[in-house]
């Protein structure tokens, strides 16, 4: 498709555009403070180790792994359970269909940071038993958990919808009950359709265990925030940033490889 | 009043900027031209107006009373700099986070219980301190770490201190907890902490301590202050020349007892605590 002058108009206009934005940006009147600010190796090798007095970034992100880990684990099934919930026909059923559609409502318009605070401030403050006296993490956890889980049966619905009905019907036909005709015929085929959008929102997910810190734990970005508070330096946020991109890259080029791989089958699928 | 003005004029050459008594607000006949203090050659954001930042919410007792006429101890500390440089004062909301952000200003100083130190001197410029601090300890009634009597009965014990502060440095430098200490963006949310018993113990300025105490948090005390001499100061952009100006007229504020004045009117009911060994 591209012949060798392809190639070289591609590479020139690439050399051009980014000459172009890093000329721009070195000669912009501010450029050596803003390099001093947010890009002085000194702070940068700091933060990202610590200080007697600031926790290391790095040592922080891992806090960040682990929520994303278990979370999405439950973000998974409870995601699954709303999407199947809210399929279930007949009219005794629609208080669950009710609750469902409620729940991915509330959870998708209310923002992630105000969940964060009534679960994280207010459950403790209820003097319950157990649901007050868990650590701030698990606070934090569920907060992820029930907003994400929203937007995640909303994706499930949608690769649950895109089955066509003549496979609910041929499974019927087959003697399949109704929960094996979904659990069988079209959950498989939904869930591999909407593999590419729950990748997305796990990066987002990957990004928003950030906001727990509000709750008191110290992750990366509340650890970067504490080493520029201290030294009136952003440096730790790059250091922060650069963390977070090293984990979100691969998985979405994981993403793009699944997506290719999903069309060369449909492909294949439609040459038979 | 005369008296007072009388002393300052007496006082003048102690400011850093003036180099003649036509700086004084009393004087007859204003400022001289070559005065770089005067109100007519100072080079501010706004021209003939000294805008200042702080955050919002701006918390009593360093700020009391509406945004646009702040009272309280650092406004009015700010108010009466403005009145000696005279010029009319302009409050506008200024993040913490952002007051070291590099690019231009849209105040003059920011004034926000900010600590002057080595590090941050590195990136701003600071004005002489105006207020000296002491860290202070808040906690429940009745809980185990109420009992403690010096520093080193706190170690095994959860704090919790606002991002930011010299508060957290000095949880971890000086307590050195066995514990992680718990992090919050506001003294609010540390507040709902310790309420909710989420942490043992919360540290900010001693001042903010006795106020929480007195106002917010039912059944708190304080367990003590820890002089930690550090100082507060108004923060500059680098290389701001109104950072002289500024500091002429903190030193006069200081020589003639206005600071003192202020600091009895607004903080002394907060600052007769007992000191932590």
């Amino acid at each position: 498709m591209i012949g060798g002058r392809g190639i070289l108009i591609s590479s020139a206009s690439t050399i051009i555009f980014f000459a172009v934005i890093a000329l721009a940006v070195a000669l912009a009147p501010g450029s050596s403070l803003v390099a001093e600010r947010f890009f002085d190796p000194y702070h940068l090798n700091r933060s990202l180790f610590g200080t007697v007095t600031t926790p290391s970034v790095v040592g922080a992100f891992v806090l960040n792994i682990k929520m994303f880990l278990i979370a999405e684990v439950f973000i998974l099934i409870l995601a699954l359970v709303v999407a199947i919930v809210r399929g279930i026909p007949g009219p005794v059923f629609f208080p669950f269909r009710a609750v469902a559609v409620g729940y991915t409502d509330l959870f998708r318009g209310v923002p992630l940071i105000l969940v964060l605070y009534i679960i994280g401030f207010g459950l403790p403050g209820l003097g319950l038993k157990f649901f007050s006296s868990q650590s701030e993490v698990t606070y934090g956890v569920v907060a992820l958990v029930l907003v994400y889980s929203a937007y995640v049966a909303e994706v499930y619905r949608a690769g649950i919808d895109s089955v066509h009905e003549s496979q609910t019907a041929a499974a019927r036909s087959l003697g399949l009950s109704r929960w094996q005709a979904m659990r069988f015929v079209v959950l498989p085929q939904a869930v591999r359709r909407v593999i590419p959008p729950l990748l997305n929102d796990f990066i987002g997910l990957q990004k928003d265990t950030a906001l727990i810190s509000v709750l008191g734990p110290i992750e990366a970005a509340r650890a970067a925030n504490i080493y520029a508070a201290e030294q009136f330096n952003y440096g730790s946020f790059v250091i922060a940033a650069f963390l977070f991109i090293i984990v979100t890259i691969p998985l979405a080029r994981f993403t793009d490889r699944l997506i290719e791989r999903d069309q060369r089958r449909r492909r294949a699928g439609a040459a038979l | 009043m005369r008296k007072l003005l009388v002393l300052t004029a007496s006082l003048v050459l102690l400011a850093g900027c003036a180099e003649e008594p036509s700086n004084q607000p009393s004087s007859s006949g204003g400022g001289g031209d070559k005065d770089p203090c005067a109100a007519k050659s100072l080079s501010t954001v706004a021209k003939g107006t000294l805008t200042v930042g702080t955050d919002r919410p701006a918390f009593e007792p360093w700020f009391k009373g509406s945004p646009k006429a702040y009272s309280g101890y650092e406004g009015e500390v700010a108010t009466e700099v403005a009145k000696r440089l005279k010029l009319p004062i302009k409050w506008v909301v200024e993040p913490f986070n952002k007051a070291y952000a590099p690019g231009p200003k849209d105040w003059d100083f920011d004034i926000n219980q900010i600590t002057i130190t080595e590090e941050r001197e590195r990136a701003v410029d600071f004005s002489d301190g105006y207020f000296e601090n002491n860290q202070g300890v808040l906690v429940l009634e009745g809980t185990p770490v109420a009992e403690a009597k010096s520093i080193s009965d706190l170690e095994d014990y959860q704090f919790g201190a606002q991002v930011g502060t010299t508060s957290l440095a000095f949880i971890n430098s000086t307590i050195q907890p066995t514990a992680e200490a718990k992090v919050f963006d506001t003294t609010n949310d540390a507040v709902s902490a310790l309420k909710n018993s989420q942490i043992d113990a919360l540290v900010t300025d001693v001042v903010t301590t006795v106020y929480l105490r007195d106002f917010v948090v039912k059944k708190s005390l304080v367990l003590g202050q820890y002089p930690k001499t550090e100082q507060f100061g108004m923060v500059f952009e680098e290389d701001n020349p109104l950072v002289e100006c500024v500091n002429g007229a903190l030193q006069k504020m200081k020589s003639d007892g206005t600071l003192e004045k202020l600091e009895q009117k607004f903080l002394q009911q907060y600052l007769e605590v007992p000191t932590l060994e």
